[in-house]
Parts: C-alpha cells; sequence; structure tokens
C-alpha cells in the first residue's frame, strides 16, 4: 500500500515484529508503520485467520477499535489490538477493500465486540462484511440514503424517518409458535432508566427478560465528521467536552491533545502535566459521583437523597472545575502542548478550596457508603445480579470500571502512563465480583484513589518555582502534521478506555478522526449481563454499566 | 436546666396577639390579612376566569422528565440541591409525557430522534409549553454542520422559550422558567407553528425512484418525518 513511510519503530516492538511476522508469515500482503504500532496487511478474506492468530497464539486479546476509512481508491478497515496484561503491546491489522466491491471478511467470530464495530463501519463508511450476524445501520435510521462519512455523499440531499414504535420485530418470529407467550417492550427511547436516549427492545416472558437489544443513534451528532472539519490547532478541543458531557471534559480532552501532540511531535511541560493531571481527576470524581447517583436512583426509583447527596459533591467539584478552566461543564481548558492560562489567582485560595474539597471528601464517602453499600435493600438488588465473567467482558472490549469490577486488572493511566500518573502514589482498585454492587464499590474508591492523586498535585504544584510555571510549550500557530501519519492513542476516561484514531493527510486538518468509545464496547455487553434475568436486574444492570449516550452515539 | 426549658414553654394565656385575637372574636374575620384589609368585608375575590387559570397554570408547572444531551446534566442540576428549580412553582419532574405541563428540551435533536421527540410532545395534554434549553435546540449549535443534525427544535415541535448557552447556566435556565411563568401568567403562549411533520406526504420533495421506493413502503399509520437539509437555516 502507499503507506510505506513513518517513524522508526522502537527497538522492543521490532522484536516483537519478526515473531508476529513468523506468525502471520503466510497471511502478510504488505507492512505498513502507524505511529502506535506495527501494521501489516492482510487480505480481506483472511481476517478472522489472522486475527485468531493473533488472539490465540501471540495474546493480543483487546480489539480496542474499528476503524473504517475510504481512501480514492480503496477501502481499509483497521483492526486495533492491544493485551489486556500489556496495553503498550499494540499491533493494527489493515484491510484493504476495492472500491467497487468493497466486501471484508468479519472480526465477529472471533471478537464478539466486533459485531457493533463492524455495523457502525458499514453504517457510516459503506464496507460490507462477510460473515457478519447482523449487518445493518446502528446509528442512523434504517431509511438512511449512503454512507455519510464516504468521500462521495452528498450533504444536501433530503432525508425521511419514519417512526415505527410499535412495529414489532419479533413478531415474525413468534407466528409460527402457537401458545408463545413472550411479550416485546420498548424500553426509551425517552425513558427515566435509560441514561439518555437509549432505546431498549426487550422480549419479556413475564417478569423475566428473554432477549434485550440495545438500539441507540438517537444522539448520533456526527463528532468525528466535525473534527475531521476543524483544524488541530484550536477548532477540534471544544468538541472533546461534548463526547462524555458527565462532567467529563478534561478527560476527553486529553484523549484528543495525547494523539495530536504525539503526532505533530509536540512535548508538554511538566508543570501542565500536573495541572492536567489534577483537573483531569476533578472530572473523575464528578463523573462517579453522577453515576453514583443515577445509580442509586435507579434502584430506588425516586429523586431523594442520594441523588441530592450526589450532587451537593458534584456541585463542590465543577466550582473548582469553574474557578480553574471558566466553565462549569465544556470546559475547553487544555490546548495542544498545555492549558490554555496557569491556575486561578490568588493561588492561595485555589489550594485552600481544592484542599477543603479533597479532605472533606472521606467523610462524604462515608455517607454513601452508609446510604447506598451497606444498605440491605441495595445489596439484595446489586450483589450477584447482572453477572459480567472476565472472560465475556474481555471478548467485548469493556474496559474502565466495568472490567475492574469483573476482575481485570487494566487502568491505562497505569499500564500506559501518561501525565503526571507514574510519578504519583496511588493505587487501581479491582473488584472481582462481576456483579452490579462490584462495578458501584470500583466507582467509590475510585474517588478515593483520585482524591489521592490530586492532594498529591496540589502539594507540587503549590512548591512549583514561580519562574518555572510554564503552561504551553511552543506550537506553530498552524498544525500540519506529515502526510500519511496514522496514529491511535488512549487514555483512561471516566467510562474506561477512550481513544483518538487520527489520518493526517498534510493539510491542517485530519482526513480521519475516529473515535474509541468506551460506552459503545461497554453497552454491548448488557444482553450478556440480563438476559434470563428479571426487568429490574437489567436496569440495574444498565445504570451500573454507567454510559453516556453522547458517547455512545458520538 | 429549669431555666432553658423556661425558653421553649409557651403558656397560653400569655400569649396574646392580634391575630389570636381576631381568631378569637368572629369567624367572619378570621384571616387577618392584607388582602382582607385590601377587599374590605367582602368574601369575594372578581377576576376573570382566564387570568385566574393562566396564573394557577404559570404557578404550578409540572417538567416533563427528558434528558436528551449534554444541557440535560445542567437541568438535573437546576433540579437538585443547589439551584432548585422548586422553588419557582416548577420542580417536580414528571416521567410521564401525559402528566406533564412542560417540556424542557435538553439538547442535540437528531433525525432518528425527532420523530420520537414529536411523539413525546404530541402526548402531553393541552396547554403545553416548551422551553427550548441551549443552542442546539435553536440553530443545531455546534454541531449545525453535521449531516445528522436537526437545525433546531422548531422544526419540529413550537417552542415558546429559547434558553442560549452551550450548555445554558442552571440560573439561565431558572430565569426562562420564570420568563415562561410571566408569558402564561400573561396569556401569552406561543402559537403553534410547526413546520415538516407531514403524513404518508412527502410534500415538495422531488419524486425520484428513491422516494417513489420509500413511499410505497411507508405503512399509513407511520409518521414520516422528511428533513431537507439544504431549506434548513
Amino acid at each position: 500500500m502507499s503507506l510505506q513511510e513513518g517513524d522508526e519503530a522502537t527497538p522492543e516492538i521490532e522484536s516483537g515484529e519478526t515473531e508476529l511476522e513468523a506468525l502471520l508469515d503466510d497471511l502478510i500482503v504488505d507492512t505498513d508503520d502507524h505511529m502506535n504500532a506495527p501494521a501489516f496487511v492482510i487480505r480481506p478474506d483472511t481476517v478472522q485467520e489472522t486475527l485468531g492468530r493473533l488472539k490465540n497464539e501471540a495474546g493480543y486479546d483487546h480489539l480496542s477499535l474499528v476503524t473504517a476509512e475510504e481512501y480514492p481508491d480503496r477501502y481499509e478497515s483497521i483492526y486495533h489490538l492491544k493485551k489486556f496484561d500489556d496495553p503498550t503491546d499494540e499491533v493494527s491489522v489493515v484491510v484493504p477493500t476495492d472500491s467497487e466491491n468493497p466486501v471484508s471478511e468479519s472480526a465477529e467470530p472471533v471478537f464478539r465486540t466486533a459485531d457493533w464495530h463492524e455495523r457502525e463501519a458499514y453504517d457510516l463508511v459503506g464496507i460490507e462484511y462477510d460473515d457478519h450476524p447482523d449487518l445493518r445501520r446502528i446509528l442512523l435510521p434504517e431509511t438512511w440514503q449512503g454512507h455519510p462519512m464516504g468521500l462521495d455523499y452528498d450533504q444536501d440531499r433530503p432525508q425521511m424517518v419514519p417512526l415505527r414504535e410499535h412495529a414489532n420485530p419479533l413478531q415474525d418470529d413468534h407466528r409460527s409458535d402457537t401458545d408463545s407467550d413472550t411479550m416485546f417492550v420498548n424500553i426509551g427511547p425517552h425513558h427515566p432508566a435509560t441514561h439518555g436516549v437509549l432505546h431498549l427492545e426487550t422480549t419479556l416472558d413475564g417478569e423475566q427478560v428473554v432477549d434485550v437489544e440495545p438500539d441507540i443513534g438517537y444522539l448520533h451528532r456526527n463528532e468525528e465528521q466535525m473534527a475531521q472539519n476543524g483544524t488541530y490547532r484550536h477548532q477540534i478541543m471544544p468538541y472533546p467536552d461534548r463526547w462524555d458531557y458527565i462532567s467529563a471534559g478534561l478527560l476527553n480532552e486529553w484523549a484528543y491533545a495525547r494523539a495530536a501532540e504525539d503526532l505533530a511531535d509536540i512535548e508538554v511541560p511538566e508543570y501542565a502535566q500536573i495541572i492536567r493531571t489534577m483537573g483531569a481527576e476533578l472530572c473523575r470524581i464528578a463523573a462517579h459521583m453522577l453515576a453514583v447517583g443515577t445509580f442509586a436512583l435507579d434502584i430506588y426509583g425516586d429523586f431523594t437523597a442520594i441523588f441530592m447527596y450526589a450532587i451537593r459533591d458534584r456541585e463542590k467539584a465543577q466550582n473548582i472545575l469553574e474557578d480553574l478552566t471558566g466553565q462549569r461543564l465544556m470546559f475547553n481548558y487544555f490546548r495542544l502542548g498545555g492549558v490554555v492560562w496557569d491556575l486561578p489567582e490568588p493561588r492561595e485560595e485555589f489550594f485552600e478550596k481544592v484542599r477543603t474539597f479533597v479532605d472533606e471528601l472521606p467523610d462524604a464517602l462515608e455517607e454513601y457508603h452508609d446510604l447506598i453499600t451497606s444498605n440491605e435493600i441495595l445489596q439484595m438488588r446489586t450483589v450477584g445480579t447482572g453477572v459480567l465473567p472476565e472472560e465475556v467482558a474481555k471478548n467485548y472490549g469493556a474496559t474502565g470500571p466495568v472490567a475492574r469490577g469483573s476482575g481485570i486488572d487494566y487502568d491505562l493511566r497505569r499500564d500506559d502512563p501518561y501525565g503526571y500518573y507514574d510519578e504519583l502514589d496511588w493505587e487501581v482498585p479491582v473488584e472481582d465480583g462481576c456483579d452490579n454492587f462490584s462495578r458501584l464499590l470500583v466507582r467509590m474508591r475510585e474517588v478515593e484513589e483520585s482524591a489521592k492523586i490530586i492532594e498529591q498535585c496540589v502539594d507540587l504544584l503549590e512548591d512549583w518555582p514561580e519562574d518555572e510555571r510554564n503552561i504551553q510549550a511552543n506550537v506553530p500557530r498552524t498544525l500540519r502534521p506529515e502526510d500519511d501519519k496514522e496514529i491511535y492513542r488512549t487514555v483512561e476516561g471516566a467510562k474506561g478506555e477512550l481513544g483518538v484514531y487520527i489520518r493526517a493527510d498534510g493539510t491542517e486538518k485530519p482526513a480521519r478522526f475516529k473515535i474509541r468509545s468506551p460506552c459503545f464496547s461497554n453497552l454491548q455487553t448488557l444482553p450478556e449481563m440480563s438476559n434470563g434475568e428479571y426487568i429490574p436486574d437489567m436496569i440495574a444492570a444498565l445504570g451500573s454499566l454507567d454510559i453516556v449516550l453522547g458517547e455512545v452515539d458520538r | 436546666m429549669s431555666s432553658e426549658r423556661e425558653l421553649f414553654r409557651t403558656d397560653d394565656s400569655q400569649v396574646l396577639t392580634e391575630t389570636r385575637d381576631a381568631r378569637m372574636s368572629g369567624q367572619g374575620d378570621r384571616f387577618n390579612s392584607k388582602l382582607r384589609e385590601a377587599f374590605g368585608s367582602s368574601p369575594f375575590i372578581l377576576t376573570k376566569f382566564d387570568k385566574f387559570m393562566n396564573w394557577v397554570r404559570g404557578s404550578s408547572m409540572f417538567m416533563l422528565q427528558f434528558g436528551i444531551a449534554c444541557c440535560s446534566i445542567e437541568m438535573m442540576h437546576t433540579y437538585a440541591v443547589k439551584h432548585d428549580l422548586d422553588r419557582f412553582h416548577a420542580g417536580v419532574p414528571r416521567a410521564s409525557p401525559r402528566q406533564a405541563d412542560v417540556m424542557i428540551v435538553p439538547g442535540t435533536i437528531v433525525s432518528k430522534f425527532a420523530p420520537r421527540m414529536k411523539r413525546v410532545y404530541d402526548q402531553m395534554p393541552e396547554p403545553k409549553f416548551v422551553v427550548g434549553m441551549g443552542s442546539c435546540t435553536i440553530s443545531g449549535g455546534p454541531f449545525q454542520e453535521g449531516y445528522n443534525v436537526i437545525k433546531g427544535a422548531e422544526e419540529v415541535i413550537p417552542v415558546d422559550i429559547h434558553v442560549p448557552g452551550c450548555p445554558p447556566r442552571p440560573e439561565a435556565l431558572v430565569y426562562g422558567v420564570a420568563k415562561l411563568q410571566e408569558r402564561i401568567a400573561n396569556g401569552e403562549a406561543s402559537p403553534v407553528t410547526v413546520k415538516p411533520y407531514e403524513l404518508e406526504q412527502f410534500g415538495d420533495l422531488e419524486r425520484d425512484e428513491i422516494v417513489d421506493e420509500l413511499a410505497s413502503e411507508i405503512d399509513e399509520e407511520d409518521l414520516v418525518m422528511r428533513y431537507n437539509w439544504a431549506d434548513s437555516p
């Protein structure tokens, strides 16, 4: 393929590469260098064979993302693989297909998570996957004409959308069954328990869920297209705030910043990294507070104490973030190469505020534990329900608190360090209960760890010499990364592994910008957790996944 | 100790206030209020029934619990402890549209969701009011140029109050709701001017084969929405 140039691979990747080349010897058509990993180009009919070997023999057990894109002369699907044990050990599998007949083999039999990722690729780009169990549109309405991320898509053409909310997709299946007594129920897209505009098509047998299928796309607001229309330096940064909008803005901004900074080879000053780390952890606390509050809301079913407590503590975090960034929710605080401004003056007052917040947090958490985790009613509802075994979670590419609640010790802040995390003293909470309760506990323990990180950051910032407060690196006014540079970088967002894939084409705008949303992968596990369970347990499982639809649909 | 207790003891014989006197002396003016003074001895308040109903409507609004996107987070903050929309007679979120008077549209509306939102709006009983929250409900906001985003809630349902911002602060939403109450109390609900929303018809859309094919597929019971991106603002 035409993507030969790239920067030098590091020695350890080199040695791994030869092993991998030996493993995939007969399958490799060509090699390529992505900035984050070696890439192997294979034929479209050997996808399952290649991924199967990489998974079973080389240990790449995490399909992080499937990127699809259209070139003038071909389509390409890229499978970004990682290891749960060592996420820095990456490999990309590039599958080109010709532009007349873009058919490629599906990876779904090897990695379950490929199901939705490939449906999205089909929906937005138009690549078809052979052997896929259920290839239809996922984000756009089924009557949509054309594939909007393709090169020849005309955005101005009219589109029609029917409303078929009474249609029963299973009616035909059951017509032959003379005494079938299952019932079909739509939950959502407007429903208080779905945390936004999620639509669950559920089939019930009495009180039990026979089958649940999440129907997404009610908040698909073309974030990828928006990013491709913006310039690297300034125009993209406001959008990440709106992917995961539960106050996790800085964490998302970091995902973009990390990818773009590595792409353009920008070194971030240490002082800015500490501010970033502190801000990001404040965001994580705010996001987990809402997760805990709404989870309790789902379990108890009313707008009472716990929700109000959670909002109260979120307000405190938001006030600090507002002091820091100037905004309550959409911060737009990071810049490529640093942050936009220094800590607010007077600094002592700001530090005092943060310290008070962090010091009061253990008491607040004590209250939550009194109200929630030690409450027998909640324990009965959550312990042993929504079970997601470790292997299943890995197969679906689940990350973040969902993976850590299933006993997978995987946190990119520690395993693939960025920012200032590896200099600080903190732990990764892991629970191996695999149920709703474990996921709740993981979130609450993560809040404590985040508080620890913030405290250490404040200590560092307080003693930072005044003449070394460098908040931004020297970044050219217009960034034009070299043609055909490709990079995929991930950070630990509030919900899990949040990644950004960028392909540069020598202009000031990305040629392809793909977002790896943790919620998208996590939500796929819902049927595994709730099929055969009671409806309220399904609602609890959904609450414990802590999805945010802005990130699922992007 | 005993002296402290004294503080909290109420000896009925010692309590003599004007209200108490008034209550004792006769039933006619037992609520000795300013209003009573203003109206004299007449036990009636005369007003127009319409005006009274408008005042009642504005002072007791049930909001639809309706979260779409980023703005819904700020909307939740508006309902909750710090901002407490309930102080302004408007804080009871109802999960069912059939019990709600006011719909706050908090977020971006995309093509797939617009028919659903229209349906939720249709399910609300009259009289109903809509507060559009955030830039996305005004024009599509930061996502206006996207292929899938409806350029404002007004393309689908009528909106009474627009609250700009991305997202608006809770204070801004409270102000928007207060303005809506003012308008309702003055009897100025917005006229119903809905733009597309065609049933089994495709309006002025050119009848090419795609339209014909889709038209034949559509059940008459189905609601169809047509989005003509080129005509939108």
